[in-house]
């Protein structure tokens, strides 16, 4: 059947199809979707994990007992799964596995812009990098008898624009999904160094014997043509040379990153005069080309930053850029910020009234950063605002302990806030960890997780008591706050600084666009009482502004959270 | 020859409902289609779009300055941010709503008021509307994305049926009356 598919959902389909028993991941942009597509199938086991690391785990415990087997995650959380991956790679599998990674060229939503390619090379895994959502399907149906042909985890790689762009798919045929035996194999599945050091010839063997499959896999593929001109590219970089340059050009177009075809590009550079290297971000391709003594343009004409486009590849081959017509007047910017109403905006309007200095972590609670609220001073990884706070204080002493928090979401908390939290408690500094609790994972759309209560298909689960959990980490002063109260904030904010041991605020109030969430009733403001103090606007909230000098509440985006008339000394919000 | 159309506006306000109709309405028609949207962070309230191109084989999902056929944006200030994406001869459809960014509402930008008659001035075929308010007579103002793709119809050479049809298939069953309505008040608008 033809259906217009996102990669991600073909993603879903094409490891369904071939015959997926066992899913687990953390949600992440832009792979989330792999897996929500995933838990909408009853013959398969799906579950959102704490992280990335677990959920690797859980799909290698799968394929040891002998399910076909997946996980999937963004670019970075597959740094947090880094650990079991390394080592997978000398146990191999039981049943197929697949690992789903999605980079973020441009970081659409993402801190950083790293190439995940590199992964595949250092831990000596075989890639699989599709170019549309047909691709996407078939590769990632294909890539379990990969994966049992050759007894190694297979990485799948996507991209923002692949993982987020529909096109067309024909589904195939879906092989049953089939539990294989399990057998107890110590030699292959215990990692000790007599084991493993009897392992790594068989990984070095094995990249070989995917190279050679390689040459002649469905995966690369290559396209002559008259002029002088190659290149080999993958992924979307190949989409936006067919746009531009058309028939015109030899491809050769590699959907297997890695172990790269040698044969295959000394062929096809042996065939072309002007060898050329097209891939967004890091030059892994090339650098290989160039290995093999070849000589090829790449990087010195196409940007190691950010993403490519027709236009990028037009431009480099001498193309004239087509007219267009620009307004003359300035166009602001406009940068994402938190909703109306959102939860967060409390707690950040009190942090920065106070000067406070705070260690951010990765969620919507990010977007505190930006102005007029401009509350954090760093956001770095998943859980590095807890553990960056210890050591920020461990250097600064007393006086910073009295100055600084660290803010961090519930999901991130339970992804690896808790370790750092244990760590400020056991290493004893006088840290204030604020848990920005909105029940849900909210930035990537709304996931469950351990603290809401429900688990991926929104049936009721064990819920995480988190107050209980920071106790039992070992923190004694533990305080819940509604941060829809600012007075409630300030003051809660100030007796756990002052406090002489570590603390945890926990700032509990649902994300505003949860379904489950009543709305108020939107407020307005009584003009003659607006004295254009603009007291109000140093919220950042997107409902307010100043319309023929009097603040204005836009009633079509105001929840009636309150806070704005907290802040109002005339009484003019009503 | 592929089309390509752009659909932009101000994450919350429903463009990505407004492209998987499209998707849908397109491949039903027999195109090639692809379609690129726009998740994550880019959604709380900043700057979105959504690529749609369409004909025989399309292999970019994305479109690039000078290259639109047709940009459908939600909001004023957007149409002016992606009005360069616009062919030489393309079509911007235009919600004259207007939303303040944040460097506008904390007094740090100026919000180009007269920017649609600027580019009309240079020569941009404008065609704008108050989706608004024709949202809100169809019965929500979330609609503002059909009504847009109402206005926008008479530029696809696909005929008013297919288009309700579309409708049918994609919106939630209790809103397909609304939308239907929604459409017909941009239509002809």
């Amino acid at each position: 059947m033809k259906k217009l598919m996102i990669g991600n959902q073909a993603v879903a389909a094409g490891l369904h199809d071939g015959g997926l028993g066992v899913v687990s991941s953390y949600p992440g942009t832009p792979s989330t979707e792999i897996t929500e597509f995933l838990a909408k199938y009853d013959d398969i086991h799906s579950e959102w994990a704490p992280n990335e690391k677990v959920a690797c785990e859980v799909a290698f415990g799968a394929s040891l007992a002998g399910a076909r087997s997946a996980c999937a995650m963004k670019h970075v959380g597959l740094n947090v799964a880094a650990d079991p991956l390394f080592t997978l790679s000398y146990t191999g599998v039981n049943g197929g596995m697949v690992i789903c990674v999605a980079d973020d060229p441009a970081m659409h939503s993402s801190q950083n812009e790293q190439d995940s390619r590199h992964y595949a090379i250092a831990s000596k895994v075989p890639m699989l990098e599709p170019a549309d959502s047909a691709e996407a399907y078939l590769f990632a149906k294909t890539a379990f008898e990969l994966s049992e042909r050759f007894d190694t985890p297979v990485l799948l790689r996507m991209c923002t624009r692949i993982a987020h762009s529909q096109s067309v798919v024909e589904t195939s045929e879906a092989v049953p999904a089939v539990l294989k035996d399990y057998e107890k194999n110590p030699q292959k599945y215990i990692m000790m160094p007599g084991n493993a050091i009897k392992r790594h010839p068989v990984v070095e063997a094995r990249t070989e014997a995917i190279r050679e499959f390689s040459e002649n896999c469905i995966y690369n593929t290559v396209e002559y043509a008259d002029g002088d001109i190659g290149i080999i590219t993958s992924g979307c970089s190949y989409l936006y040379v067919k746009e531009a340059l058309g028939d015109s050009v030899s491809i050769l177009k590699i959907g297997m990153p890695n172990p790269l075809p040698e044969k295959t590009i000394k062929e096809f550079a042996s065939k072309v005069k002007k060898l050329y290297v097209i891939e967004e971000l890091d030059p892994v391709i090339e650098n290989y080309v160039k290995s093999l003594g070849i000589d090829c343009v790449g990087k010195e004409i196409f940007s190691a930053l950010g993403e490519f486009s027709q236009a990028t590849i037009a431009a480099a081959f001498g193309k004239e850029a087509p007219e267009a017509v620009s307004a003359d007047s300035a166009v602001p910017n406009r940068p994402p910020m938190m909703c109306a109403g959102c939860p967060h905006r409390g707690m950040f309007y009190i942090l920065a009234k106070n000067k406070i200095t705070v260690l951010g972590d990765i969620g919507c609670y990010t977007l505190g950063a930006v102005p007029p609220l401009n509350a954090l001073d760093s956001t770095l990884c998943m859980g590095a605002s807890v553990s960056g706070l210890h050591g920020f204080n461990l250097a600064r002493g007393n006086e910073a302990e009295r100055k600084s928090v660290a803010v961090i979401g519930d999901s991130t908390f339970m992804h690896s806030g808790m370790t750092g939290l244990v760590n400020v408690a056991y290493n004893a500094t006088n840290s204030t960890v604020i848990i920005l609790d909105n029940s849900i994972t909210g930035m990537t759309g709304h996931q469950q997780n351990p603290t809401t209560g429900y688990n991926i298909k929104g049936d009721p689960a064990a819920k995480v008591d988190l107050e209980a959990l920071c106790r039992a980490l070992g923190i004694n002063r533990v305080t819940v706050v509604d941060p829809y109260d600012l007075a409630a904030c300030e003051k809660v904010l100030k007796e756990e600084l002052a406090a002489e041991e570590p603390s945890v605020i926990i700032s509990r109030r649902p994300c505003v666009l949860l379904k489950s969430v009543k709305l108020e009733a939107p407020l307005k403001v009584v003009s003659d009482k607006c004295r254009s103090c603009k007291k109000c606007m140093t919220l950042g909230c997107p409902a307010i502004s100043m319309k023929d000098g009097k603040a204005h509440i836009d009633n079509t985006l105001c929840v009636g959270c309150g806070v704005c008339k907290q802040l109002c000394h005339f009484d003019a919000i009503v | 020859m592929t089309k390509s159309v752009m659909i932009v506006g101000v994450g919350g306000q429903g463009s990505l409902l407004a492209s998987k109709l499209l998707g849908r309405l397109l491949t039903n028609e027999g195109y090639d289609v692809k379609v690129s949207e726009v998740h994550g962070m880019s959604q709380r309230g900043g700057s979105v779009v959504t690529y749609v191109r369409f004909g025989e084989k399309v292999y970019s999902p994305i479109v690039t300055r000078g290259e639109a056929d047709i940009i459908i944006s939600f909001e004023k200030l957007e149409a002016a941010r992606y009005a360069p994406y616009l062919k030489k001869g393309g079509k911007l459809v235009v919600n004259t709503q207007q939303i303040d960014p944040m460097p506008v509402i904390i007094g740090a930008a100026t919000y180009p008021e007269g920017v649609l008659d600027e580019l009309t001035a240079k020569g941009v075929d404008v065609d704008a509307l108050d989706a608004l308010s024709l949202a809100e007579e169809a019965g929500s103002s979330k609609a503002v994305n059909i009504v847009l793709m109402g206005k926008a119809a008479k530029y696809f050479d696909i005929p008013y049926d297919r288009w309700i049809s579309a409708i049918e298939n994609t919106v939630a069953e209790r809103f397909v009356e609304m939308n239907k309505k929604a459409f017909d008040l941009g239509f002809h608008a």
